[in-house]
């Protein structure tokens, strides 16, 4: 897609910054997932597949209802399907749907080394722009939530788009329209918010003590967030991670160690340039010559 | 259903039992979440299974597998002995206040009458008493014991909270929390709607169970009030429309019935079925049967049809008895059938005990498979290994295929579960050679007429007379075919009130059944769809959404039958006044200025009566109320009664241990070589049961990629206990057996199937989805209904599918 036409607000491996002409304030949106409403139909795998045309492959059932087990290069969203007894005797079938949450600050973005291949638009949204992934795997590495997948047909990365293409003509995702209940929403992350502290007095009020919206600050926030029953445990729903954040790794590598890196590189140079101005090339011994 | 989808969304309280209405309704199902949403509606979900639907509901409580009676029983009994009935309403609007008969008895099990060679009752002592002057006598004050509420109260007083308990294996506390918040909706401001399905029918009891169902909302008053109702989920789409065209063996369109070989002559035929009002200033509307059956003679045979002879009445098959799924196949399977046409259905994967379906099948000489799909049933003849292990060397039948479209591939009209007959248009061009239904149809039909104009026949006459008026012969288009259904009037209709005035006029399109004659000047190819095709055009393509009283009544989305009134019975959303109950629900109400009943609904009742006449809600009923004696209509008997399924694992009825005759229906029909068939428990000793998952529709869409990729193969679901006895993990081969055959599966061992303590003992029940077979995208699967029994429901035939016996190992 032209960049010239999208609002960005930052890219991978980047330093010269991206166009901004436009007024501030590109309304931050979000998709809403009350995983309450969800009934696990995979209407939104479906949907997504038929959107992105994907297809991924038939494959085999392992004794669970997860299909299929896991995000790929062609599922870029998945159900999973987690039983829990939370309270004595009171089985609950937490169904979450899976995919890129979409992190206000990306650990996929900041890990990446390719320029441009990650890009994050004003309104929120992290898209990968395949032409320049390399297929190094790092945005995997860098993501709290273990969400990009290699291709092995192309080597690149994919992952949930939250559709930026429809969302880009004022379209909601694919996976919103859909949703045959209503569990997944999108608007405003303002809005989402508001909708979410709705749902959250009505959980609270059917028993669910500890209903809250999952919107992590350790990644900035996200915008793709959930309604849980049980706020305060997302392990529950499939190891949810309860506080995520950009492992301190990649930090490190694409933090101080730069400028560390740039600084060993100036000494290196410094000081081959010092010892040539004073000790001289390596100059061979006339006896050393004789074979 | 008696209320309609989008009135879910105005419920207080939804119970799904007998069905799993998130898992195979996930769009209607958004009703229920509006309800949740904006009424904080609760749910309810009773089910042998944890399913999608309990994942979202407010409570679950496990039931074993065939005991719904056992359990709504139950809740009658709650509701009388805690008086947590909605008084006004059951006096007034049910039989509560009517005598029965004194022959009429009940004995550990069995009611009078009962025949056990044939296994049917005489129900002639199954009846009201009449006085007089032909209605029935009825005590107000509710004390003779033989009224029907003191009768009731004695029946269900038996099923007590221990007793369900220990039949259903649901525990006390579970049972009576349901039962207490059931019972909060008797209050008039409070409405629950029960929704159910395939849970409920697929049983040898499964008509009785949905009554029970039944009974339990007439006690609360939930009948006819928005927000209410008894809500079946239709499942293919079309079968609503299947069962309102009488496509069912024993009927005709619109709920009338085929005579029967005893019923030759004419007006007796008609007299049975017109009922007289049993009770004074009732309706009785089926008493206008004559001019809904003139009407529809007409449809068929037009002019051939006259007083003179009857309107074609002896051209009718008359039956000997049923020609269900099941007779045919048995039929089939004694050699007496020779060729089979199978549209639009898979019977070797749908129906019970594949072995005689296909061994039924191999004793064809034709069958013809009109299908937009390769199905199994037409590759019955095919060995597929271990997934179809036939000799096709064996086999003499010869089978064609005819290709057909498929519903996006056509024009015409759907009618959905809410009765709302929905007209959509075709979108795509069909591939390769396929037809549609009616051409495919026609080709036959007209050849076949040809070979009778040609070589004469045994009784042509009412082939060579059939109408077929249409522009196209060889192609009836949807519309020709839809206005014909609606009617029209085949010479002027006139007022008969004042003869003068004409209201439709020779060649016009009818604006519904009121109009409809029995002198022969009306056309009409199914009553209750009459209005929906009239001079203003083709209701059914209407798309207005607008919804001006909030409670979901779009009377311009669509046509719903009958006559457009979308919540059946709503007189009795009104007090006997004509005031509602709930004036935040409104859906009709008494206007006495104007003289008619109107509001948000079109009044399911007459217009212009006013409530002191005291007609009652209930106007296809000769008594005018609802029945909760069903005097002869059910095959078991008035009251329902639990009986465990034809294969259980109890070796008796807990209700009636001494009584083998009552240990499971006994008015159902079991084929005399199938008795052998079944399984008992010391051999077989699981619970188990069929099922429908969200990601596929039967044996359809294991043919499309999406459905395959997101539930790719053949499972079954063991409970935890039942997987560590028998060393199973999750995602092990497993072989479940039935004393009719096996399947080898993966095993997804869940904590949403429990064991449960029945009668003293544990039981293990086993899931299986249906949906895999040799044929698709899917990876190849058994199909499932190798293990399910042949025998069903005694008063529809619907197979049991949701309750019989196994045993599992691990491969």
């Amino acid at each position: 897609m032209a960049l010239q036409s999208l609002d960005i607000k930052a890219r991978s491996a980047t330093t010269t910054p991206s166009p901004h002409v436009r007024i501030e304030g590109a309304i931050p949106v979000a998709k809403l997932i009350d995983i309450s409403k969800c009934i696990g139909c995979k209407a939104c795998q479906v949907a997504c597949m038929e959107w992105n045309d994907l297809r991924d492959e038939v494959g085999t059932n392992v004794g669970v209802y997860d299909n299929p087990r896991d995000l790929t290069d062609q599922s870029w969203t998945v159900m999973r399907f987690s039983e829990v007894e939370v309270e004595q005797g009171r089985l609950e079938w937490l169904i979450r749907k899976d995919g890129c949450m979409h992190c206000a600050d990306p650990g996929c973005l900041k890990a990446c080394p390719s320029p441009g291949a990650i890009v994050q638009y004003s309104n929120g949204i992290v898209d990968f722009h395949e032409e320049n992934c390399i297929g190094c795997g790092y945005c995997i590495t860098g993501c709290p939530f273990n969400i990009p997948r290699i291709s092995k047909k192309d080597n690149k990365a994919y992952k949930c788009t939250l559709c930026s293409d429809r969302v880009g003509v004022g379209l909601e995702p694919a996976c919103v329209k859909t949703c045959p209940t209503g569990a997944i929403v999108f608007g405003s992350k303002v809005d989402m918010i508001h909708h979410a502290e709705g749902r959250i007095t009505d959980l609270k009020e059917r028993g669910y003590s500890n209903a809250a919206l999952y919107d992590p600050k350790g990644v900035g926030g996200t915008h793709v967030m959930y309604v849980l029953q049980h706020g305060d445990k997302p392990e529950l729903y499939a190891n949810l991670p309860k506080d995520p954040n950009i492992s301190p790794l990649v930090s490190l590598w694409k933090g101080v160690t730069k400028p560390l890196m740039n600084l060993g590189l100036g000494l290196a140079v410094f000081a081959g340039f010092f010892h040539y101005v004073t000790a001289g090339p390596k100059e061979v011994e006339e006896e050393e010559k004789t074979d | 259903m008696t209320n309609h989808w989008v009135d879910i969304k105005n419920t207080d309280l939804v119970l799904i039992m007998g069905g799993n209405a998130a898992e195979a309704h996930p769009c209607g199902f958004k009703w229920v979440t509006e309800a949740k949403a904006h009424r904080k509606a609760r749910l309810i979900v009773v089910d042998p299974r944890f399913t999608r639907s309990a994942a979202v509901s407010d409570y679950y409580a496990p039931i074993r597998a065939g005991t719904d009676i056992a359990f709504l029983g139950g809740v009658i009994n709650y509701l009388l002995s805690n008086d947590k009935i909605h008084h006004e309403y059951v006096k007034t609007y049910t039989d509560f206040s009517f005598l029965v008969k004194d022959e009429f008895a009940f004995n550990d099990g069995l009611y009078s009458g009962y025949n056990p060679e044939k296994r049917s009752y005489d129900k002639s002592t199954w009846g009201y008493q009449v006085g007089a002057d032909g209605y029935v006598v009825t005590d107000p004050t509710l004390q003779n014991p033989r009224c029907v509420y003191q009768m009731m109260k004695a029946h269900y007083v038996r099923y007590t909270p221990d007793v369900v308990s220990s039949i259903c294996g649901t525990p006390k506390e579970a049972f009576l929390k349901v039962c207490e918040m059931i019972a909060g909706t008797a209050a008039p401001n409070k409405a629950m709607t029960i929704m159910y399905a395939l849970g409920w029918t697929q049983h040898s009891q499964g008509s009785q169970m949905i009554r029970t169902g039944a009974m339990v909302q007439l006690l609360l008053g939930n009948i006819g009030a928005a927000g209410g109702g008894m809500n079946a989920l239709r499942g293919h789409s079309n079968i609503q429309g299947l069962t309102d065209l009488g496509l069912l063996s024993n009927l005709l369109p619109g709920y009338m019935s085929l005579p029967g070989d005893v019923e030759q002559d004419y007006a007796t035929y008609i007299e049975k079925r017109a009922f007289k009002p049993l009770r004074p200033g009732q309706l009785s509307y089926w008493q206008n049967y004559g001019k809904f059956f003139v009407s529809n003679m007409k449809a068929w045979w037009g002019d051939a049809a006259t007083a003179e002879n009857n309107w074609c009445y002896d051209w009718l098959p008359k039956l000997d008895k049923g020609y269900d799924l099941l007779q045919v196949f048995e039929n089939m399977n004694q050699g007496k059938v020779n060729g089979y046409i199978c549209q639009g259905f898979n019977p070797l994967a749908s129906a019970p005990c594949k072995v005689k379906v296909s061994g039924s099948l191999a004793k064809l000489k034709f069958l013809v498979i009109i299908d937009p799909l390769a199905t199994e049933t037409s590759e019955f003849w095919q060995n597929h290994g271990e997934y179809n292990d036939v000799d096709p060397a064996k086999i003499q039948t010869e089978v064609f295929r005819l290709p057909s479209t498929c519903f996006a591939e056509e024009d015409g009209s759907l009618v959905s579960s809410s009765r709302v007959l929905q007209w959509h248009w075709k979108a795509a061009e069909p591939p390769g050679d396929a037809k549609g239904d009616q051409e495919i149809m026609a080709g036959i039909f007209l050849r076949l007429r040809d070979l009778y104009k040609k070589g004469g026949g045994a009784f042509p006459d009412p082939i060579l007379n059939l109408t077929w008026k249409h522009r196209q012969p060889e192609a009836p288009s949807p519309e020709e075919l839809a206005k014909e259904y609606s009617g029209k009037a085949l010479k002027d209709v006139t007022d008969p009130k004042d003869p003068a005035k004409v209201l439709v006029k020779a060649g016009e399109q009818l604006n519904g059944f009121a109009e409809l004659r029995d002198d022969g000047s009306t056309s009409c190819g199914c009553w209750i769809f009459s209005g929906a095709w009239s001079e203003k055009g083709n209701l059914m393509a209407r798309r207005d959404n607008s919804d001006p009283y909030g409670i979901g009544q779009t009377l311009n989305w669509a046509f719903a039958w009958p006559a457009n009134r979308r919540v059946l019975y709503n007189r009795a959303s009104c007090d006997p006044s004509g005031k509602p109950y709930d004036p935040t629900r409104k859906l009709i109400a008494w206007d006495a200025a104007s003289g008619k009943w109107g509001g948000a609904d079109i009044p399911d009742f007459k217009p212009d009566s006013p409530p002191e006449d005291g007609m009652n809600p209930f106007i296809m009923n000769p008594e005018g109320v609802a029945r909760f004696f069903a005097v002869d209509k059910m095959a078991e008997g008035p009251f329902p009664e639990h009986y465990e399924p034809m294969e259980s694992p109890l070796a008796n009825n807990p209700m009636h241990p001494k009584n083998e005759m009552a240990r499971a229906n006994p008015a159902a029909r079991v084929f005399k070589e199938d008795w052998a068939s079944f399984g008992k428990p010391d051999q077989f000793p699981y619970v188990g049961t069929t099922y429908r998952l969200t990601e596929h529709f039967h044996f359809w869409t294991k043919h499309a990629r999406l459905n395959a990729i997101i539930q790719p193969e053949q499972f079954v679901e063991i409970g935890e206990d039942l997987a560590k006895e028998k060393g199973i993990k999750d995602g092990d081969h497993v072989r479940v057996r039935s004393k009719r055959g096996f399947i080898v599966a993966v095993a997804v061992v869940t904590k949403r199937v429990r064991t449960l303590d029945v009668e003293g003992r544990k039981v293990h029940t086993v899931g299986m989805p249906i949906h895999w077979g040799f044929m698709g995208l899917t990876k190849n699967g058994y199909i499932t209904n190798t293990l399910t029994p042949f025998v069903g429901d005694a008063n529809t035939q619907t197979p049991e599918f949701k309750a019989f016996l196994v045993n599992i190992e691990k491969v």
